[in-house]
């Protein structure tokens, strides 16, 4: 049957518009006369028009102005009238008009018709559209139609039932009775509502699922019915018999399944068969197959089925299709965790799909590629996922580098195997790694120390070539700057040397001062490490002093300060150029919260200088450490400042020095302590303590420090840290060196504050050099004398 | 995982069929969107489809579902449903459904779905309800579909 002609007549209008223009031209008179029809009383073409206005408004264009004509032609008896009529309501109307309210009488009488049709069409519209109102007032009749009537209209009346359960959650209890009333019936339509009713009720309502367990023999049983049966022309689909009843028993079956031994046990043989009869060339075999490996997967079964279940996962992963691939994937990433031998096995098949050629795929291979890494094949898969990192697409290039270097630092198999990773990493795709990445990588350099030289030849090496990746130049700059004297020794074990001279490498460094495609951060590297150079190399000296006076006229503010400090280093400090430039101490990684890492990263990034204020950094990260990161402020004492102030430390301990002789005749005399507890004594040195209450509040604690050995101690130095909500506050000391044979006593205040009187605790870190060593020690004080706690 | 957050939405979001040029040929919603946003809705996934070819899956991950879609001829058939659904079942959902239309077009073409739309919507509702696959098999389909258009 052809539709009407007037409307045949003004679709072939419209399609025959050239122009956006034209076609607006077009539609807009049809529009009026439409409106002119509408006014008009009943006459035989009503339909045709709102069939012309739905049209309309599916190419996009406005037609609000039918909505009362469609509530109008619900009312009508006629069927041709109804039926364009519900097709415009579930266009026109939605929730939020106010029209649609007009109709739940209509659609109400229709549930109610002699005609089936009717009925379906009230039914499909309401399922649409029905606001909540509308699902609370004919939930009693959607009911009624679910026990009293036959299969056609049952079928859409339960589908209906799970639209108003979505809108109306407490309506659900209504329903309960005869959706389990319908699994019994014949007719697969029918049984295919009840199933999906009964899980959209199961899903809201935990007891509802419950009262369901019961029904696991019956599902059981039809589902065996399916699997089983013959032929059955109706509903076959390449030879499985329904499949999407199949499908959606299934996923009922996994919902009460899940965490219930029971209803697990009951439908163990009933996944096993299903699983194995399956067939599985065709893609609906796959579908079925699929939800039972997904079903199996979350219930409780026993380890057999689950085994199978993988396996067939496996089989999908070798199909040529490259949607069942694709959900393969996706399904395994969930078990890698649980089952993770019986995904190791498939790890070939997943590499492969690595080189697929839609990015989907991609991703879900590197997930799981990354999630198989273990120490046994952590050197085959590093070459797969290297080679992968060169030619990925470029959303995924961060992903994989950091996966890359997890890995690698899990599982790297020497030292020198994880620098070569890295290096290479940086060289491919080193606009793409994290911001970490170079301190972690210098930290791991200067903690592999018999590899220093190999090190810096390939870095140098890299640097020649190529200067733009700026993590790789960064941390080359670094080491060039630190073993620049093995560079150009010219030997080396591990590599082939390079033969270099001074004026090379200065070039070098030069080059990345210049390059402006350098970031600020790494010219300060680079002039650095050309300063570091000076005490390294024997004859350029002269040209670096140069290139640093340059720098002290620079436009960037932090190479300026950099350059004026290294000039004032030449000039006035010359004599203790060497001592502040020499090689720096092993790093400590500090892996224990993150304000210790940040802390530890920072000194490592901004302070690339005089090697010592790294001690006392760590120090200051360790006693955080000790009070369980709690942000207290710390004050170290001030003769250390080693946060503060880029100025190179052993500067500040002078200038320090001279302060505190100059206040050296207003040294605060010792005060008389009230009472006095030693707190630590130990190889001779004795510290003791002693306080007074100040206010109610405050409170001046005292330690004095003695040494009754025989050698002179140097560099004392004490560190206090106390609980959150005291206020800390400590003074210089009025010293940092034990004469030998307690000559004479170092003391320090402190002065705190407890407003929330909170249990005043107290924990010390005394360190000094003793005959060379440095000695570290910490003490914990509890209670304070003279307190009254 | 909230068992009521999951499911207060249907399973099927709508169902889309466009040409290549992004024109609408049927626009099914079972969900509750402004006018504005199905506008949306219907440009991006006319983006995100006619870029893909053969070496692509037929899934495409869009906003926080997915769309499982299929192209006839010269036609795109989405589905757009939740990110735990099965994907192969909707995709063979699909198919089943441009059977029926075959079937009851007799070899159905593009200016069919033009000029009979509404008839479309009518296959539509027999096959889907409420967001759900409703009616499977072929013949009973196709049956009714006879029997409705008796009436008109």
């Amino acid at each position: 049957m052809s539709p009407s002609v007037p409307l045949q007549e003004m679709i072939r209008a419209i399609r025959s518009a050239r122009t956006q223009c034209e076609e607006r031209g077009v539609i807009q008179r049809e529009c009026a006369a439409i409106r002119a029809q509408f006014r008009q009383a009943d006459n035989g073409g009503r339909s045709h028009n709102l069939a012309k206005l739905l049209y309309v408004h599916m190419l996009g264009y406005p037609a609000h102005f039918g909505q009362m004509e469609c509530v109008r032609m619900i009312a009508s008896p006629r069927y041709s009238e109804k039926r364009v009529g519900y097709l415009g309501a579930m266009m026109l109307l939605d929730e939020k008009q106010d029209a649609s309210l007009l109709i739940t009488n209509s659609i109400k009488n229709d549930l109610s018709n002699s005609n089936q049709y009717i009925q379906s069409l009230a039914l499909c519209t309401l399922a649409c559209m029905g606001s909540a109102e509308m699902c609370r007032d004919l939930a009693p009749e959607i009911d009624r139609l679910l026990r009293a009537s036959n299969s056609y209209i049952k079928k859409k009346a339960a589908l209906c039932a799970v639209h108003i359960v979505r809108k109306v959650h407490d309506l659900g209890e209504l329903f309960t009775k005869a959706a389990r009333s319908l699994l019994t019936e014949k007719n697969h339509g029918v049984v295919h509502g009840a199933v999906v009713l009964i899980t959209e009720l199961c899903e809201r309502n935990s007891e509802t699922l419950e009262r369901f367990r019961k029904t696991v023999p019956d599902l059981v049983q039809i589902m065996k019915g399916l699997v089983i049966s013959g032929y059955s022309p109706d509903h076959d689909v390449a030879g499985i018999s329904d499949p999407f009843l199949q499908v959606r028993i299934l996923r009922l079956l996994r919902i009460l399944g899940r965490n219930n031994e029971g209803a697990s046990d009951a439908m163990n043989d009933l996944l096993a068969q299903v699983a194995t009869n399956t067939d599985s060339t065709k893609t609906v075999g796959n579908a079925v197959l699929y939800e039972t490996v997904l079903t199996v997967l979350d219930i409780k079964s026993e380890s057999g089925l689950r085994v199978l279940a993988v396996n067939i996962l496996g089989r999908f992963l070798l199909n040529n299709d490259r949607n069942i691939r694709y959900i393969a994937m996706t399904s395994l990433q969930k078990i890698v965790g649980t089952d993770h031998n019986a995904v190791q096995r498939h790890r070939g098949t997943i590499v492969d799909c690595l080189k697929d050629q839609d990015a989907s795929v991609k991703r879900r291979a590197l997930d799981l590629s990354l999630a198989l890494v273990s120490a046994s094949n952590i050197r085959s898969m590093m070459k797969e996922l290297l080679s992968f990192l060169s030619s990925c697409p470029p959303e995924l290039r961060s992903q994989t580098a950091s996966g890359i270097f997890n890995a690698a630092e899990r599982y790297a198999p020497s030292q020198r195997w994880h620098i070569d990773t890295i290096l290479h990493v940086l060289t491919t795709a080193g606009g793409d790694v994290r911001d970490e990445t170079v301190p972690n990588l210098i930290q791991l350099i200067t903690n592999t120390s018999e590899l220093h030289c190999y090190t810096v030849h390939k870095l140098y090496r890299a640097l020649l070539s190529d200067i733009s990746q700026q993590p790789l130049v960064q941390v080359a700059c670094w080491c060039i700057g630190e073993y620049g004297d093995l560079l150009l020794r010219g030997e080396c074990q591990e590599t082939e040397p390079v033969q270099v001279t001074e004026d090379d490498v200065l070039d070098v460094l030069e080059t990345v001062l210049q390059s402006h495609m350098s970031f600020p951060s790494t010219r300060g590297f680079a002039l650095t490490a050309t300063m570091k150079l000076s005490t390294r190399i024997t004859e350029n000296v002269d040209r670096i002093r140069s290139i640093v006076s340059i720098y002290g006229s620079c436009i960037d503010v932090e190479l300026q300060q950099r350059a004026v400090e290294y000039n004032a280093l030449f000039k006035k400090y010359d004599h203790m150029r060497a001592a502040v430039l020499e090689r720096m101490p092993v790093i400590e990684k500090n892996s224990q919260g993150h304000i210790n890492g940040e802390t530890i990263k920072e000194s490592q990034t901004v302070k690339v200088k005089p090697g010592e204020p790294q001690q006392p950094a760590n120090q200051v990260c360790d006693l955080l450490d000790l009070l369980g990161g709690s942000e207290q402020p710390l004050q170290p004492s001030p003769a250390l400042g080693s946060t503060a102030p880029p100025m190179p430390v052993s500067t500040a301990n002078t200038v320090g020095g001279d302060l505190l002789d100059l206040l050296g005749g207003l040294e605060p005399t010792p005060i008389t302590p009230v009472a006095t507890v030693t707190v630590y004594e130990k190889d001779g040195v004795t510290v003791t303590l002693s306080c007074e209450k100040q206010s109610d509040s405050g409170l001046t604690v005292t330690l004095t420090a003695s040494n009754s050995t025989e050698s002179d101690i140097r560099g004392f130095t004490l560190q206090a840290a106390v609980p959150k909500s005291v206020q800390l506050h400590m003074k210089a000391p009025s010293g940092d060196s034990l004469p030998a044979r307690g000559a004479a006593k170092v003391t320090q205040m402190v002065v705190l504050n407890n407003p929330n009187k909170v249990n005043l605790k107290m924990r010390l870190r005394i360190s000094y050099t003793s005959q060379g060593s440095a000695v570290q020690d910490t003490v914990q004080i509890d209670s304070f004398p003279g307190l009254g706690q | 995982m909230l068992f009521t957050e999951r499911h207060s939405r249907p399973a099927i979001r709508f169902i889309l069929i466009q040409n290549r040029a992004g024109k609408t040929r049927l626009a099914k919603w079972y969900m509750q969107f402004d006018d504005d946003e199905k506008q949306k809705l219907i440009e991006e996934v006319h983006a995100v489809v006619t870029v893909r070819d053969a070496k692509h899956t037929n899934f495409v991950e869009f906003r926080n579902f997915k769309i499982i879609y299929r192209r006839y001829a010269g036609l795109y058939f989405c589905i757009c449903v939740d990110v735990t659904d099965n994907n192969l079942a909707y995709l063979e959902g699909i198919h089943n459904f441009v059977e029926v239309l075959n079937e009851y077009f007799h070899n159905v073409c593009e200016l069919d779905l033009v000029f009979n739309f509404y008839k479309v919507y009518t296959v539509v509702d027999e096959m889907f309800l409420a967001g759900e696959i409703r009616e499977t098999s072929q013949t009973k389909v196709l049956k009714q579909l006879l029997m409705l258009q008796s009436l008109e």
